[in-house]
């Protein structure tokens, strides 16, 4: 099972992971389009205190609480690839995944009435801000069963 | 017919159960049977559906191929009227009997319809209705459909008696809402957020009257008004309850089976009979802030609690941990998030936040240690804060960062935050 992890020692806040993820989302995966002719958003979120910060997103969970707490079925544990999915159409947004998850990872999208959370980049051998983070502060992480 | 497994209830308990069973047993027969006629929907949905926000497809909770893709046999539109525990035997009203080896109450909860004068419950009238099923949800909707629903009472200030009268209210028809409380969603808010929420419902032209009961219900075939108690007359084409939930412990009761307010289970959701196991509303759930069993008529407790009860049906000990009062809402856009205990208790230790725009927060500790929260608006943090109920995590070092709307993983020290994130 696979995950991202932030070490947040070498995070420096560019939000290089936030702007590269909402590219990826994105239709055109273009950037200049991402930004000013789509409205897609990015599924990872970068928050800072001072000095300090840390770019979160999806853990993956084996036991994921957001996932027993969607009362639509959006959200589901994909038993094969480990990977916690959202079917956004399935979405109503009654933010109980908001409330489920410990680690921040679920990002409202107000405007759509959904969520959105990181899919660990469907379909790309690296997720996107793995790849691009400069610093080398996002890393993809193997994780045991439990 | 004989099967493995058999699950009594075929809604989010009864699910989280089976694919749980799957995980471990591929082979072992599992039947489902269920009173409502439908595939698996999600109930909670119903005011979507009702305000038009999605369509029918949509409130079905998983796709039409479910039973087949777990190999699950569904007994649909069947109610199962005894058990016989000893023999371990299910039947149901058509005389057709189930054995089992292992069995799953997860039979959820009935709508709560208090006595009122001209109200036959066996035969409402017209316009009458509960807000708990697909059935339900499919009338009121026809009858929104049909044009001649123009003004609704809602009995009930509470969750789904505000989900009720939002959905209708977004399809134009005037709503009155009758709490008996003195205020709205009483034990779920506190008084300062119940304010905010009738504020905001005013302004949206929902009439609350609250510290009444609806006493008569007049009308022919089809119900006309709603007789409060204190005289008032509220004329009405509909008049839907939402009035809280009471389990459904008929199949155990005067049987072997251990009932209190609802089912008594042990942290692995055993009954007290041998191999029957119980969840979601119908049961008293494990709850990790009183560390007592209680009911917790909600979603995330159903599924947890299926869930474990699965895998110990099928000898994978897992206990139930995490459940407590937990809830987000919305109304009309103003979100609400809650979870832990909400009243005031004497030795609680409460913050407590309002600013502008409908914002208010409020978290009680005790002993360091937080107990209770209500988010409006700026719900972010949520769910850190409800982990550190969960994990029962001394707080004071970073107590008034709680407050803070921004409030995040990023709040927490960091060598917590590390210890959470591994
Ligand atoms: C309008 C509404 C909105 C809600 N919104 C939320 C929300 O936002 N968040 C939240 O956490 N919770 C919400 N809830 C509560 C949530 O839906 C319930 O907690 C959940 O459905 C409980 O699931 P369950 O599996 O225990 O039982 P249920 O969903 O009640 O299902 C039990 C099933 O068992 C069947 N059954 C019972 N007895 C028999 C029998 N003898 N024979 C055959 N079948 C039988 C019933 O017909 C039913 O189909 C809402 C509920 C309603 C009504």
């Amino acid at each position: 099972m696979r995950r991202i992890r932030c070490r947040e020692e070498v995070c420096i806040g560019c939000r290089l992971c936030e702007v590269w993820c909402q590219v990826e989302h994105s239709k055109s995966k273009e950037i200049i389009n991402a930004f000013l002719r789509e409205t897609a958003f990015p599924r990872v979120r970068v928050e800072e205190r001072g000095p300090i910060s840390i770019s979160l997103q999806c853990r993956h969970c084996e036991e994921p609480n957001c996932v027993h707490a969607c009362i639509s079925g959006a959200l589901y544990r994909d038993l094969e690839t480990c990977v916690v999915k959202h079917d956004a159409s399935k979405c109503v947004g009654c933010w109980s995944c908001v409330l489920a998850c410990p680690y921040d990872a679920i990002i409202r999208d107000d405007a759509h009435n959904r969520v959105l959370k990181c899919d660990l980049c469907e379909g790309r051998e690296e997720p996107i801000c793995v790849e691009k983070c400069p610093n080398d502060a996002l890393i993809v992480e193997a994780y045991d069963a439990l | 017919m004989h099967c493995k497994y058999l699950i009594i209830g075929n809604s989010v308990g009864g699910v989280a159960a089976s694919e749980a069973i799957r995980e471990i047993d591929k082979v072992g027969k599992i039947v489902m049977v269920s009173e409502e006629p439908h595939r698996v929907y999600s109930r909670a949905l119903i005011p979507y559906f009702i305000a038009g926000r999605i369509d029918l497809e949509k409130m079905y909770y998983r796709d039409a191929n479910f039973y087949e893709k777990n190999d699950i046999l569904p007994f649909l539109g069947k109610k199962v009227i005894k058990i016989d525990f000893k023999d371990r035997k299910a039947e149901m009203e058509d005389g057709c009997k189930i054995g089992y080896k292992k069995l799953l109450l997860a039979t959820g909860a009935a709508p709560f319809i208090p006595q009122m004068k001209g109200l036959d419950k066996e035969r409402p009238k017209d316009g009458f209705f509960t807000f708990s099923s697909l059935d339900d949800a499919m009338k009121i909707k026809k009858k929104i459909e049909s044009g001649i629903a123009e003004r609704a009472a809602v009995l009930g200030g509470g969750l789904t008696g505000l989900m009720a009268a939002e959905a209708l209210a977004e399809n134009g028809i005037e709503v009155t809402v009758v709490e008996l409380a003195g205020s709205l969603l009483p034990g779920v808010l506190d008084e300062t957020a119940s304010h905010l929420v009738e504020e905001h419902l005013e302004e949206k032209s929902l009439k609350i009257s609250t510290g009444r009961r609806i006493v008569e219900v007049v009308g022919e075939e089809s119900v006309e008004t709603a007789v409060l108690d204190d005289g008032t007359i509220l004329p009405c084409d509909l008049l839907i309850i939402g009035a809280g939930v009471r389990p459904r412990v008929e199949l155990a009761r005067d049987t072997g089976v251990r009932v209190n307010r609802g089912i008594v289970v042990d942290r692995r959701m055993r009954t007290s009979v041998n191999d029957v196991y119980a969840c979601g509303d119908c049961a008293e759930d494990y709850d990790f802030l009183q560390g007592d069993f209680r009911l917790l008529p909600i979603w995330p407790t159903a599924y947890a609690g299926g869930r474990v009860a699965g895998f110990n049906m099928c000898g994978v000990e897992r206990e139930y941990r995490w459940g407590t009062n937990m809830n987000s809402m919305h109304f009309f856009g103003l979100r609400i998030i809650v979870a832990g205990s909400i009243t005031e208790n004497g030795d609680d230790e409460v913050f407590k936040k309002i600013c502008g725009d409908g914002n208010y927060r409020r978290i009680a500790l005790k002993d360091d240690r937080v107990v209770g929260m209500i988010l409006m608006n700026e719900i972010e943090g949520a769910g850190v804060l409800l982990n550190l109920m969960r994990a029962g995590i001394n707080v004071k070092s970073f107590k008034e960062e709680l407050l803070s709307n921004d409030f995040g993983l990023i709040s927490l020290p960091e060598k917590l935050r590390q210890e959470i994130m591994t």
